[in-house]
């Protein structure tokens, strides 16, 4: 029971999330997440506006299911799992943020900067969100895929787009975290 | 109801990604500026031990639960597409320390912020499906 309490290492989360691709391949689907913000466009009706939502939804019920499952398991780790949310960081970079003005660095998931109400209750705060919430959406279904489509499931299957797809990634998160994280705070 | 699986494997990856930490800011933060191997260690993991399984699907000594053969979906070519595409995502992921998969999971830990990530992440697909046919691929 202890094991389930504490913070995971990286060499155990590398071989559960590949489990997690092998039994979605196993279950017959093809393993991402990015495709259900189109689903959820076509179920809020979005085929009305563009023939590029016009699908059958339905057909993506498992996919919706797992979405579900992601968010009950987020209120189950949230809830249960985590009793101390303290991340170990590099020293280095608690100093960078504490720097930049953030404080609690480490101590828990979410800075609350970015995450915390009075944060996200500010025009500020609240267009950060936002933005990058469009720029996900966007990006992620221009590129053809996310994190789990692209730099696993891709990467892994040795396809071409999804080695282009993740060098974008990089340039996106570098542009973000060097330049505009510091711009913005 | 055989659906069902697909939300216990939900409920299984979304365990995993908070518990590895990987759905925290913070740590996406340290992965961009290069000042840690975690994210690095779990995401490079799962790339090496899924191309193993890749493999076993290519050769067929696993095949999915109707016994099909299991081939991925080749993803769509384009050389703009993908490396514009991906460098948008990359802006928003390492802005606000989501990406597609977390966005989800996120909404148990921080529900108002995580909705307003998901409500412009769909804005964001909606205004990719309206404008997919004129953009370069």
């Amino acid at each position: 029971m202890d094991f389930i309490l504490q913070p995971w290492p990286w060499y155990i989360g590398g071989p559960l999330i590949a489990i997690s691709l092998l039994l979605y391949f196993y279950f017959g689907k093809n393993f991402g997440a990015s495709t259900n913000f189109d689903t959820l466009c076509t179920m809020a009706g979005a085929g009305k506006v563009s023939d590029y939502f016009k699908k059958d939804w339905k057909e993506r019920d498992f996919a919706l299911l797992f979405v579900v499952g992601l968010i009950i398991g987020g209120f189950i780790s949230a809830w249960y799992l985590i009793p101390n949310p303290a991340i170990d960081l590099n020293p280095t970079t608690v100093k960078e943020l504490t720097d930049l003005g953030f404080l609690n660095v480490g101590n828990q998931y979410f800075p609350d900067e970015i995450f915390g109400e009075e944060a996200f209750s500010s025009i500020k705060g609240f267009l950060i969100l936002i933005v990058s919430g469009i720029l996900i959406g966007f990006g992620t279904r221009y590129a053809g895929g996310c994190t789990s489509g692209h730099a696993i499931t891709g990467l892994s299957s040795l396809q071409f787009p999804s080695l282009l797809a993740v060098i974008g990634f990089f340039i996106g998160g570098i542009i973000a975290t060097w330049f505009i994280i510091p711009m913005l705070f | 109801m055989k659906n069902i699986r697909f939300l216990i494997l939900g409920i299984f990856f979304a365990i995993v990604l908070s518990k590895t930490q990987a759905i925290s800011w913070y740590r996406f933060y340290e992965m961009f500026k290069f000042q840690s191997f975690h994210m690095f260690g779990i995401i490079g993991g799962a790339v090496v031990i899924s191309a193993v399984f890749m493999q076993l699907f290519k050769s067929g000594k696993i095949k999915d639960i109707n016994g099909n053969k299991i081939a991925p979906t080749p993803k769509k070519k384009g050389f703009i597409s993908t490396l514009l595409g991906g460098t948008f995502f990359g802006l928003g992921w390492g802005i606000s320390g989501a990406c597609a998969a977390p966005i989800f999971v996120i909404l148990g830990f921080k529900l108002i912020p995580a909705l307003i990530l998901l409500f412009g992440a769909l804005l964001g697909a909606f205004i990719y499906g309206l404008l997919s046919k004129k953009l370069p691929n």
